[in-house]
């Protein structure tokens, strides 16, 4: 489980990267590292450290989709939705996972096990459809690989 | 004798199940006391034989294709020889022996992280030669290869240098576009996955050339491998002298390093990928200031593509003239083409300029890999147009790609088969841009979700959305400052043009 967010560590943190030129990405993604999301204590001390605004903060943080603002599932199974996958057959898989997951894009399963997400391209487009589980590429994803998929991971 | 194995690291590889077949491999050598080495390639491109085993033998290295890890038992049965998995010698396969491997050469016949494998297949040559001669000449090479700018766009990389190489700054910067978000594109993951010293090298033989003594790498986070294999090639070019304060011993400084991106598709466009590096949201920047002239903090920057990069190398060992000789008219050298989507013989094609597109598609690819006739060919990723086979005569080039309204972008080729509905691909291409909008330029933001709309009511038998969709189309061309909203247009009009029976669709099959 990744620890509760505290003032202390976020300080740490940001300090880590203070030596970087344009630290704030790098931030975010030690900040998701983590605690699997940007914590929203975080906004204002990294905008008193970086001496720029919160909105600013908030702002380059809401801009890129991979920031999140509340942890995900245990799991995050991300699928490819791209033009070469679509070509393969993502569709057809796309619409097995939303249903038999019982979720949409971006959300999580009740038991919060499985957060659904799509994504625009893993560089696996002679192999799709792909998909990326738990940070792990998967290809050739069919709908019975995407129930493997999902028993294997759920167990 | 220890049995070499080569299993490609790659991560089109590991997606096919790479991981488990060296655990079943290293499992059965133990079983069997046998003394097996693996050694983690690149890839060879072949996408559709992975997992592609590969075994050295005094005849060169054979291949297995499509092994499971419920293969290896019988693979040892028969001593890696005589098996149904085997394609026989890997440099022989058809597909891998007609290319034209310039920027890949090394690439799935090396270890990735051997210093001493990159020496031994040309590494470095590129880099000591640059050191031995002034910035300008080093510009007057890369400008006479005729190489120009593999991420899409075109652009003389040599004039780009000249311009960073003669602004007056305390620091300047070489920033490479790793960024590749481009559906139907993997050559930039490929090479730094399967080939990362080259890279480093190419991005360090740029900042002798321009003087610049810092680097960076902005990798897409959809490539966690990549950032993984680029990360340790950092550490050990270090420690190798390929990096640091004296290059090779020659007292000159460069050092790089990596960043990761964070899901933005627009961050691919140069000036988003400023914002983004400097830390702020990725949103694109007028030109000008040019980046050559303002680019990262405002200083002077070369922001080049990786395949770009990755070419240096090769044009400054083996010399422009030897790099310009291939290819056909403005297209000079060679190009990655990556052959995706329903396609037979998916993978990485390394050639000169000049094959046609029926040739890549039939030839190369093999057709649709559901047997079916193919319908539309995509290229240059979802900005690209969509050609029909009737076009396939055409040469891959820029400009006789952009003569029949399209663009090779960074040389990706999806597949589509009959089943393909082109108004759900118009469709897909207004909603893609509507997603990744990063909202600078109105008819962008604005225009792909009535982009959306309007393909809807096409789709609900509304002919008279139509010329709408046209007209809305040459708005976002003429009024986005970058491609994103400037080249939607591009897969939406090509199948209004190519495909118009997609798109009549009469109210009563509608509904």
């Amino acid at each position: 489980m990744p620890a509760v967010p505290s003032q202390e560590r976020v300080r740490e943190i940001i300090a880590d990267h203070m030596a970087l030129e344009g630290p704030l990405l790098p931030i975010f993604h030690a900040l998701q590292a983590e605690y699997g999301h940007v914590p929203q204590l975080a906004i204002p001390v990294i905008a008193e450290v970086l001496n720029i605004g919160r909105a600013e903060v908030h702002g380059t943080m809401s801009f890129y989709h991979d920031f999140r603002e509340e942890p995900a599932g245990r799991h995050v199974v991300k699928l490819c939705r791209a033009e070469a996958c679509q070509a393969a057959g993502s569709d057809r898989v796309a619409d097995h996972a939303r249903e038999t997951l019982g979720v949409d894009w971006h959300e999580t399963t009740k038991n919060g096990a499985v957060t659904l997400e799509p994504v625009f391209c893993l560089g696996l487009c002679a192999c799709g459809p792909a998909a990326m589980v738990d940070g792990k590429v998967v290809g050739l994803v069919t709908k019975k690989r995407f129930d493997k998929i999902i028993s294997e991971i759920d167990a | 004798m220890s049995l070499r194995v080569y299993i490609s690291r790659d991560a089109a590889a590991k997606a096919c199940g790479a991981e488990e077949l060296v655990a079943a491999v290293r499992a059965e050598a133990a079983k069997r006391g046998q003394d097996v080495t693996i050694i983690r390639n690149g890839s060879r491109g072949m996408v559709w034989l992975e997992p592609l085993l590969e075994v050295a033998t005094p005849g060169g290295r054979t291949g297995f294709g499509m092994v499971g890890a419920d293969d290896v038992p019988s693979l040892f049965d028969a001593n890696f020889g005589d098996h149904p998995k085997a394609v026989g010698l890997v440099e022989e396969i058809p597909f891998f022996k007609t290319q034209t491997r310039l920027t890949f050469a090394r690439c799935g016949r090396t270890d990735p992280l051997s210093m001493a494998d990159y020496e031994a297949e040309g590494g470095l040559n590129g880099l000591r030669k640059a050191l031995a001669m002034t910035g300008a000449e080093i510009l007057k090479e890369v400008t006479d290869s005729g190489l120009r700018g593999r991420g899409g766009a075109g652009f003389p990389t040599g004039i780009k240098w000249k311009t960073v190489h003669e602004a007056q700054a305390d620091q300047k910067y070489i920033v490479c576009n790793a960024d590749e978000g481009d559906s139907a594109t993997f050559a930039d993951r490929m090479i730094m996955e399967g080939d990362p010293f080259v890279l480093i090298e190419g991005m360090a033989i740029a900042g002798v050339a321009v003087g610049a003594t810092k680097g960076y790498v902005y990798i897409r986070s959809e490539y966690p491998d990549a950032i993984e294999v680029m990360g340790e090639a950092l550490t050990i070019a270090r420690a190798k002298g390929l990096l640091g304060s004296s290059l090779l011993g020659s007292g000159r400084t460069f050092d790089m390093e990596i960043r990761v991106g964070a899901g933005a598709y627009v961050c691919g466009e140069e000036t988003s990928l400023l914002n983004s590096l400097e830390g702020k949201r990725g949103i694109v920047r007028a030109k000008p200031p040019l980046p050559a002239l303002q680019g990262f903090m405002g200083k002077p920057t070369v922001v080049n593509n990786v395949i770009s990069l990755a070419t240096i190398p090769v044009i400054m060992d083996k010399g422009a003239g030897f790099y310009r000789d291939f290819g056909l008219g403005r297209s000079r050298g060679t190009i990655p083409i990556q052959i995706a989507g329903n396609v037979k013989f998916g993978g990485l094609y390394e050639t000169a300029f000049g094959l046609t597109l029926g040739q890549i598609v039939n030839e190369i690819g093999g057709g649709t890999f559901s047997g079916r006739p193919v319908k539309a060919v995509q290229v240059g990723g979802p900005l690209g147009a969509y050609f029909p086979p009737a076009l396939f005569d055409t040469p891959f080039g820029y400009e006789e790609f952009a003569g029949k309204d399209g663009l090779i972008g960074h040389a990706g080729i999806t597949v589509f088969d009959e089943r393909t509905d082109m108004l759900k691909m118009a469709r897909f291409a207004m909603e893609f841009c509507a997603i990744e909008s990063c909202g600078k330029c109105t008819p962008c933001r604005i225009g792909a979700v009535r982009g959306v709309e309007t393909v809807d009511r096409i789709a609900a038998g509304d002919p008279s959305a139509m010329p709408i969709l046209r007209d809305l189309c040459h708005t976002m061309k003429l009024g986005s400052l970058c491609a994103l909203g400037g080249f939607t247009p591009y897969p939406v009009m090509s199948a209004l043009t190519h495909f118009p029976d997609d798109f009549a669709r009469s109210k009563e099959a509608a509904e």
